[in-house]
């Protein structure tokens, strides 16, 4: 793998946030906007608990969370989709630029732009509406890497998915993580569920995080055995979509649909 | 005539060339596309040569573009196989496309990154070695230097043509696939861009494919033309002395009457 293609793709993703407001401007307002929404949304409810129960860090942790995870899954699927969106695929797979080297430029360029949603996301939520993730300690940190592993492994399936049904997909692919959302637990325990959707929660690395920060936040000892196994399921996962886009590159270019896509009036 | 004729046979082609096998920047063998029932292209095989201008024509659907995207690697081939400076595609895709470049009307550059940006960007997914100043050649190289902050997408035709072409020329290729690149520009500037390209081969040694519908601009460029119909390569040889020695005024003509061949009937009874 060579270094320079995968920071071509990093590089042109930090012109266009450079050169246009409306790219760079989502970052920071939608997390921000979440934030703010459901900081009062948890004030309000403190304030109907009456101090029996401090809302802030499972609900507010819980969406700060999630939503890094949408941002990872969207960083991935809105790189590869400049390219659909400006035409690039024949430009850019004619030349010596690998699969391999491709999705890691996309994964980078999600991981530098996500990054700096969570900053305004910790900042707000801490400064504004005093979560503290002190409460979850150094756990936050394998927490928020199953979830970018998770994340990844969806912006490639989404990817993939686009590159096979077309560029009218990509209203299909957005709301994946919404879709997700009430199988892994994110404001609820898993048990709370039925039991088909139970199963389908335990085959998403997302449910083992949520699950792990209630037990966390409830003062429970956190079994370090069922977020290694969220964190398997994330690698498999990655992989798996990996997988999945080369094969999808190969129907591509076996078709003509990857040729099609920069070309499609080409006689 | 025969020396000419190309019917089938992979070899047939590649062979009937003046130049040095080792001169050989691509060579094509056997080359077929098919769509279930439907063949694209047919047991294509053609060299291109350093130094040489190699023209493709042939009508709408003659399958130009399908040989050229399978060259590109963006289309897998049915059959055959495509070697570029003796390393095969298939097999070695990113050493193989680290030696080619291209430029076609229909696959124009991010419109949403300036000149300089897609220079730069494009030249680090080639792997270009002292990009900024290869950059700056080929502004200087192709006038560009005042439009490099400007956006791809607000360019004129003739502008992102000559971006294009910079761009195609970042790495140096030792071939370079031109789909119709003069096709929307006024003829003065595709004059100056012919003479361009004709002298870019000269001066770099670089092999040329070339595509156009413009028979006047094939016979003042091309060392050598193919003539694909139907997906099957036809016809092989000099674009100025091809029309004579098939009874034909002028390469237009032939272009015509190929074209109007319901296959690949021999030719020698037309000439």
């Amino acid at each position: 793998m060579r270094l320079k293609p995968v920071a071509g793709i990093l590089l042109r993703q930090f012109y266009l946030l450079r050169g246009s407001p409306v790219r760079s401007l989502p970052m920071f307002a939608w997390v921000a906007i979440d934030i703010v929404v459901w900081g009062f949304i948890t004030r309000y409810l403190n304030s109907m608990a009456a101090g029996r129960f401090n809302y802030v860090p499972s609900l507010l942790g819980a969406v700060l969370m999630w939503d890094f995870f949408t941002r990872i899954m969207q960083g991935v699927s809105t790189a590869f989709l400049e390219d659909v969106w400006s035409r690039n695929f024949l430009n850019l797979f004619a030349t010596p630029l690998t699969i391999a080297e491709y999705i890691l430029g996309l994964v980078i360029t999600s991981v530098a732009t996500s990054m700096v949603g969570l900053a305004v996301m910790l900042v707000l939520s801490t400064a504004v509406f005093g979560l503290s993730f002190l409460s979850l300690g150094a756990l936050l940190v394998p927490f928020l890497l199953v979830l970018f592993a998770f994340g990844i492994a969806l912006g490639i399936l989404a990817s993939a998915l686009v590159l096979r049904l077309g560029p009218a997909s990509e209203w299909l692919v957005w709301p994946l993580p919404a879709l997700l959302s009430p199988f892994v637990g994110v404001f609820y325990p898993l048990a709370t569920l039925p039991r088909w959707m139970q199963f389908a929660g335990h085959l998403l690395p997302p449910s083992y995080v949520f699950e792990g920060m209630r037990t966390v936040l409830a003062g429970r000892p956190l079994s370090g055995g069922n977020l290694a196994v969220g964190a398997a399921i994330a690698a498999l996962d990655i992989l798996l979509a990996a997988h999945f886009f080369t094969r999808v590159f190969r129907y591509a270019a076996a078709t003509g649909l990857l040729a099609r896509y920069s070309a499609e009036s080409a006689g | 005539m025969s020396d000419h004729h190309v019917d089938g046979d992979p070899h047939s082609a590649g062979n009937s060339s003046p130049h040095a096998a080792g001169g050989t920047v691509l060579s094509v063998t056997g080359l077929c596309k098919s769509y279930s029932h439907v063949v694209a292209v047919e047991q294509v095989s053609f060299d291109v040569h350093r130094r040489e201008v190699v023209g493709l024509l042939g009508p709408n659907g003659a399958g130009k573009t399908t040989t050229i995207n399978m060259i590109l690697g963006v289309l897998s081939p049915t059959a055959g196989s495509v070697r570029i400076g003796g390393v095969d595609l298939a097999r070695e895709r990113a050493r193989a496309l680290a030696s080619v470049n291209f430029s076609a009307v229909y696959a124009s550059l991010p419109g949403n990154l300036t000149v300089m940006e897609n220079l730069r960007f494009f030249g680090l997914v080639y792997g270009i070695p002292q990009l900024g100043r290869r950059v700056a050649e080929l502004l200087r190289q192709f006038d560009l230097e005042r439009l490099r902050n400007t956006k791809c997408g607000l360019l004129s035709s003739g502008e992102q043509t000559r971006v294009a072409l910079a761009k195609a020329l970042l790495n140096r290729p030792r071939l370079l696939l031109l789909d119709e690149p003069t096709a929307s520009l006024d003829p003065a500037a595709a004059q100056t861009m012919r003479a361009r390209i004709r002298s870019l081969a000269v001066e770099t040694g670089c092999g040329i494919l070339w595509t156009s519908h413009n028979m006047y601009e094939v016979e003042e460029v091309c060392d050598r033309v193919l003539f694909l119909s139907h997906g099957r390569l036809l016809l092989e040889g000099d674009p100025r002395r091809l029309p004579r020695e098939h009874g034909a005024a002028s390469l237009e003509e032939l272009f015509i009457r190929l074209a109007s061949e319901p296959l690949a009937e021999p030719l020698a009874s037309a000439g």
